[in-house]
């Protein structure tokens, strides 16, 4: 079943002067974990809203599997949304809450209720029908939410960044949860967030918003390492271009090239006139194994260490290029300590990554 | 400048000292003034007079009470004043309901406040001018006649509806801004997601808003019911030879001061009633 589960063809929306959406166009397949990706204020969420029915767009149209919905309310779509701040009934229980959508559809009391008791089952709440929202944690709140969206089993379900409020140890435990429950139901998940681990994490493809547009669709390792824009490469993944002059230097010809730091290795530059009286630390390298020095499938280019930031697992340098700009390295703590890599701050260093890690970025405009 | 600090510095350092100048006035007023004369009525309300000299004679009896139960006109004029409070608390919840939804989510949200003014006008004006308007309104021949008249109709004229009807003008504004309010901060998620689950208007407003703006009717309410239950000038001006609890305890109070005690521990005693129930609606909270 390779079909199309939400069909967006050249979407628009407008609050008075301002452009929310500038015209996008997005096919989502069914059964698909498909993330929108963008800082606030990019537009995905007015493009979620508008997919539910709440919003009604300035222009272009909407498509469920097929039908054209732009003009219906909420209520006739096929469509289930949990909501950033869950907006779960405060005067329900939870059972209630999750029985609502069957409810208002006219499912008789006995089944909505077993049906309800599933679905809380799915998500790990046995035993918390009879509580109030207010009664639960923000985790529990969050799962409820998910549980009354599912509950009815939805063509599609859309997720307003669900995880946002929650803290950092619970929100990567409901990553792993949420997956696993996408693949179980098999319900086409659309997933706004703007926290680019997540959408790496969780998604069978990414939609990566700016400015209303939408500036690339791809899977993830697509998204990552291929960058189609200035703005992906800074958005998703930790920002590393290099542009102008020093582009040129370094890769022979002018334009706008990314390279993700942990592709770059950091070595100490022996060629340089050290101070005799200052202790090298280049026997301990961070890099365990001496590359091929001029190897033609390298780039490299020589600078000075600004900063170093010891991470724990990894240490990130940040080094000034002689042919100016700056790149951040990122190297794993395989044997090095934080009073090591320290050493490093402020020495003259050569950076090496292979050629193929150069990702040029055609700027669009 | 320095005894200032160090006034301030020793306030600082005794929460207590500061809690009590904070609370000492409000607390005596409160217990002198309030609970004082409380307890005055209800310990004068268990004596009885003197039927030639109309003395008070200080002696402990239930007679009063007694009389208040079994004399039939009593019973009536309690029950007449119980069913106003309540047709009144009706009347203006049922006007105030679309008043305060038009007010807080239909109105755009610059001129809420201009129109949550609007509302309160009306208590800026005496309240003997409010109901003299509406003995003017309703008199003979007045504007109610004058309305009614092409549909072969005439105003209620002065009695127990126009009592209903001037007590429901007045009480109104107490009963529209706590709708007002809880409908204005009423999550507007939750109604989208009523209609994400596929809800319509009507049920979202019956299964969401409604119940989540019961409490506040419930508030408003104790407010129309107290008040209405303790007046005694409107239905003087406006209901004619209608007699409320509040003007049997006016017209005792020269010739019987304990039984005029006595009838006026039953608004206390119903409205304390009225609060316990509206308890159970969560009502107290949202005031």
């Amino acid at each position: 079943m390779e079909g199309i589960a939400i069909q967006l063809r050249d979407l628009r929306k407008s609050f008075g002067d301002t452009t929310a959406v500038a015209g996008v166009d997005l096919e989502i397949k069914d059964g698909e974990f498909f993330s929108m990706l963008g800082p606030s204020g990019s537009g995905k969420t007015t493009v979620l809203r508008m997919i539910a029915g709440f919003e009604s767009p300035t222009g272009g149209t909407v498509e469920l599997a097929g039908q054209d919905v732009t003009g219906l309310a909420p209520f006739e779509r096929d469509v289930h949304t949990v909501f950033q701040d869950y907006a779960l009934f405060p005067h329900m229980t939870v059972e209630a809450n999750v029985a609502y959508g069957l409810k208002v559809r006219g499912v008789p009391k006995t089944e909505r209720l077993a049906r309800a008791r599933t679905a809380l089952a799915e998500v790990r709440l046995e035993g918390y029908g009879t509580r109030r929202p207010a009664q639960l944690s923000g985790g529990q709140r969050q799962r409820v939410a998910l549980a009354r969206a599912l509950v009815g089993r939805p063509r599609v379900l859309l997720l307003d960044e669900p995880l946002g409020a929650l803290d950092l140890k619970l929100r990567e435990q409901m990553q792993v949860e949420l997956k696993a429950l996408q693949r179980e139901v098999g319900i086409t998940f659309v997933f706004v967030t703007h926290d680019q681990e997540e959408a790496l994490t969780m998604s069978d493809r990414i939609a990566v918003f700016d400015q209303g547009r939408i500036q690339q669709v791809g899977t993830p390792a697509e998204v990552y390492e291929r960058p189609a824009t200035p703005f992906v490469a800074s958005f998703v993944g930790t920002s590393n271009l290099l542009e102008g002059e020093s582009a040129e230097r370094i890769v022979g010809t002018p334009g706008t090239y990314s390279i993700r730091p942990e592709k770059i290795r950091v070595l100490k530059d022996s060629a340089e006139p050290d101070d005799p009286d200052h202790e090298s630390p280049d026997h301990e390298s961070p890099d365990r194994d001496t590359p091929d020095q001029e190897s033609p499938d390298h780039e490299s280019a020589a600078g000075t260490v600004a900063e170093v930031v010891y991470l724990g697992d990894s240490t990130r340098f940040l080094v000034d290029l002689d042919a100016g700009g700056r790149l951040t390295a990122l190297q794993q703590n395989l044997e090095t300590s934080a009073e090591d890599v320290a050493a490093y701050r402020g020495s003259r260093v050569r950076l090496q990554w292979h050629r193929r890690h150069t990702v040029h970025v055609p700027d669009p405009r | 400048m320095s005894l200032l600090n160090r006034t301030a510095g020793a306030l600082y350092r005794r929460p207590r000292l500061r809690l009590s100048l904070l609370l000492t006035a409000p607390l005596l007023w409160l217990a002198v003034l309030y609970l004082g004369s409380l307890s005055v009525l209800f310990v004068s309300a268990f004596w009885t007079t003197d039927s030639f000299t109309s003395e008070v004679v200080k002696v402990w009896s239930t007679d009063n009470f007694h009389e208040l139960f079994t004399v039939p006109v009593y019973r009536q004029v309690i029950l007449r004043s119980i069913g106003v409070a309540l047709a009144v608390t009706v009347l203006c919840a049922v006007i105030a309901f679309p008043l305060a939804f038009y007010t807080a989510r239909v109105a755009k949200p610059r001129r809420r406040p201009l129109l949550v003014v609007a509302i309160l006008t009306p208590l800026w004006a005496s309240y003997l001018v409010k109901v003299y308007a509406w003995r003017l309104i309703l008199s003979q021949g007045g504007l109610a006649d004058w309305m009614l008249k092409p549909f072969g109709l005439s105003g209620p004229g002065f009695g127990l509806p126009a009592t209903v009807l001037t007590l429901t003008y007045l009480w109104l504004p107490y009963m529209v801004l706590p709708i007002h309010t809880a409908l204005e901060q009423l999550p507007a998620n939750l109604l989208d997601a009523s209609a994400d689950l596929g809800a319509r208007a009507g049920r979202t407003f019956r299964s969401v808003v409604l119940p989540m703006v019961l409490p506040s009717v419930a508030a408003g309410s104790i407010f129309t019911f107290s008040l209405s239950l303790g007046d005694y000038i409107t239905v003087q001006i406006v209901g004619g030879k209608t007699q409320l609890i509040g003007n049997l305890v006016y017209s005792n109070i020269e010739l019987n001061l304990p039984m005029a005690a006595a009838l006026g521990t039953v608004p206390v005693v119903v409205i304390v009633v009225y609060l316990l129930a509206m308890r159970r609606t969560g009502a107290l909270s949202s005031l």
